[in-house]
């Protein structure tokens, strides 16, 4: 396991360094696949997110980005402790999440929130947008008697709601306005730090602008944190500091935003990039496309060595033998390639 | 509608060379009844499409870009929808004129259509190899082993290695961007004159997405056919599409050329719409957004549907609807207001 070695190695300078308010270590979140009803026996594990590591300034908007089945909304997930880590450490504003009790847990919460994508799904159709709101307040005894309304009416217009609008049912608003509602949920424990799960992919063009304004807005209000989680890479381009680029449960880059859209090094990213239509005809004429071939294997079965290597065209015999190492090869700028 | 007559961009010379009409629309208009009351979901559009071009409809849910198409072809439930007046004439004949047979004849034959989401567009309960006969034995009279074989080349056609293993299988055992090529194997096993294409690679990740693009251009250049490529993302457009026709609210707003659209925007729902899009190859400060909502329209509009959520709007445009007017070469736009000076046009 000389691999893990270099990486605990190269892992611990960024720890060291100033404003980091999220430092995740060797995170790996597997599932387990089991067969058998009565004597379920586990046959093997969906290893949505294995062994990735990278910190979030305080702050700062850090971008996850990746396809779908990549594990960009695991690592999410798993860094608020929605689902149990398999191994790794989380260490939020110093405090490892991983070995907290739940109760001290529980209260470590109200620092951190999150934005759902589906903004149909993630409202309770049976409570009023008041309610919902209102929810974690209560669950969390920040607030009591008429300052939940007082409050309640401040978050809706902080989101640019009407707050005589408290009385709705979800049902009554459109996309944009009920991820204003999730957002205005999110806000209401006063977190530092906020995951973004896709919160603009279920929206219209027109209405994805407006509510990546009012997440900028917010951001430069509250000094919030963001991480988030977007398959959209112009977004992600234009809403984050630093991006990283997951491939099947790996970071395969990570690096400023400039950075890594000018000088992206892996070849996964380069693809990915080049994918990516831009809206300028006279652009994509001249563009060149790096087409991948074929599909995104299995997560229960990723390729040994390098996971892109069956769709990589460098790949050589290295790829299949070793994981790349995950190293840092100018300042900020992360990569995990034999060729690079 | 001369707007094509003499095109210059060189795209477009290639194709007007040799290329007949092959599909003119007119002043297509569908109402749907709901408890609500009846909604105006196409409000007489007009475009026309010439074989080997792809004319691009651009457009945000519920601006009735699919329901155009959909009208076009007769696959809107009727009740609720009802197709109000309009001619969709394909080769001189008027599609919304045919008796059910004909209609019949000319959809999955000579019109044929590739659907937004592959996971649903199948009948899982029958092999793929199936779905792909079916229509060869239909449209074409095959027989069941001419029609296999047939498939087995299209799906090779499409990039699908192993062609008559996999036509035993079963749509669960694709991914989804596997599936999407069966669906245009699929769609092309007749040659059709025109394709349509309903938001095709909306639901694909883009590495996949770009592969079925790559794949509908080459195909289109081999086939020589038409394309419709319906899609809210001006992204794809701008790489595929000859010609682009922006909806709003059931109406055709702008129509041009597509470097045209890009370059020199008219509308300002158009100019609204590429500013609140973020670049991969450059960075904007602040993205514009367009304030409020789309409308739905429960009556035929009597002024601007877009005028409540315009920057540049007049009083004009709250008292009389624009038609689309010509603003440029081959260029058209239906707005009272000339977005270069803030004045109304003359």
């Amino acid at each position: 396991m000389t691999v893990t070695a270099e990486r605990l190695e190269t892992t611990a300078p960024s720890a060291s360094q100033d404003g980091v308010l999220l430092q995740v270590e060797h995170l790996v979140k597997h599932f387990p696949i089991t067969r058998g009803i009565i004597l379920q026996r586990t046959i093997g594990a969906v290893r949505a997110v294995d062994d990735i590591s990278f910190f979030i300034r305080r702050g700062e908007t850090f971008g996850l980005v990746g396809e779908s089945g990549c594990g960009k909304s695991t690592t999410g997930r798993t860094i608020l402790q929605l689902y149990p880590p398999t191994s790794g450490h989380v260490y939020f504003d110093g405090v490892d999440l991983v070995t907290l009790p739940p109760n001290e847990m529980r209260r470590m919460r109200r620092r951190m929130q999150m934005i759902f994508q589906d903004p149909y799904a993630s409202l309770n159709p049976r409570m009023t947008v008041g309610e919902i709101i209102a929810e974690p307040l209560i669950v969390h005894r920040t607030a009591r008697g008429p300052a939940i309304q007082e409050r309640v009416d401040e978050l809706l217009e902080l989101v640019g709601l009407n707050p005589a609008f408290a009385n709705r049912y979800p049902h009554e608003f459109s996309g944009g306005q009920r991820q204003r509602i999730g957002v205005a949920r999110a806000l209401a424990l006063n977190p530092l730090f906020i995951v973004c799960d896709e919160p603009i992919s279920a929206l219209d063009v027109s209405i994805q602008a407006q509510v990546v304004n009012l997440l900028e807005d917010l951001q430069r209000r509250f000094g919030l944190t963001y991480l988030f989680i977007a398959h959209d890479l112009s977004m992600v381009r234009h809403i984050c500091n630093r991006v990283g680029v997951m491939y099947l449960g790996v970071l395969v880059e990570l690096a400023d935003r400039d950075e890594l859209y000018s000088h992206a090094l892996h070849p996964y990213t380069q693809a990915l990039l080049s994918a990516v239509p831009v809206a300028d005809p006279v652009v994509e004429e001249k563009r060149k496309r790096i087409i991948l071939e074929g599909d995104v294997p299995s997560p229960a079965n990723p390729p040994s060595g390098c996971r892109f290597r069956t769709r990589c065209w460098l790949a050589d015999k290295i790829c299949a033998e070793q994981v790349p190492a995950w190293r840092e090869v100018a300042e900020d700028h992360w990569v995990a390639c034999h060729m690079v | 509608m001369a707007i094509l007559q003499q095109e210059s961009n060189p795209r477009m010379l290639r194709d007007l060379s040799s290329s007949p009409r092959v599909l003119d629309v007119t002043d297509l208009a569908t109402h749907f009844k709901t408890s609500d009351g009846t909604v105006h979901a196409v409000n007489g559009v007009s475009f026309h499409l010439d074989s080997g071009e792809t004319l691009g409809i651009v457009g945000e849910s519920g601006c009735g870009k699919s329901v155009t198409v959909m009208s076009m072809l007769r696959l809107i439930p009727e009740p609720p929808g009802q197709i109000v007046r309009g001619q969709a004439h394909f080769l001189g004949k008027d599609l919304l004129q045919m008796s059910p047979d004909e209609i019949r004849q000319v959809r999955g034959a000579q019109i044929a259509m590739v659907f937004q989401d592959p996971m649903t567009s199948f009948n899982p309960v029958l092999t793929i190899g199936r779905q792909l006969t079916e229509p060869l034995e239909i449209h074409l009279g095959m027989t069941g082993k001419q029609a296999e074989t047939r498939a087995a080349e299209l799906l090779s056609m499409v990039g699908i290695p192993n062609g008559a293993e996999r036509l035993r299988d079963y749509p669960h055992q694709f991914s989804g961007g596997m599936r999407q090529r069966v669906m245009i194997a699929m769609a092309l096993s007749c040659t059709p004159q025109i394709l349509i294409a309903d938001e095709p690679t909306t639901a694909l990740d883009v590495t996949i997405q770009a592969q079925i693009v790559e794949l509908v251009k080459r195909l289109r250049d081999e086939i020589g056919m038409g394309i419709i490529w319906i899609t809210h993302d001006l992204g794809i457009i701008a790489g595929i599409a000859h010609r682009v026709a922006v909806m709003y609210g059931g109406f055709i707003i702008e129509h041009a050329p597509v470097k045209e659209l890009y370059a020199n925007p008219q509308h300002p729902y158009t100019i609204g719409l590429l500013g609140s899009l973020p670049r991969l190859d450059q960075r904007r400060e602040r993205l514009e957004s367009i304030d409020g909502l789309p409308p739905v329209l429960y009556e035929e509009p009597k002024y601007c549907p877009f005028a409540a959520r315009c920057a540049y709007v007049q009083d004009r445009c709250r008292q009389e609807n624009p038609p689309l007017m010509p603003v440029a070469p081959h260029h058209e736009a239906a707005c009272w207001v000339d977005v270069r000076t803030g004045a109304l046009r003359a």
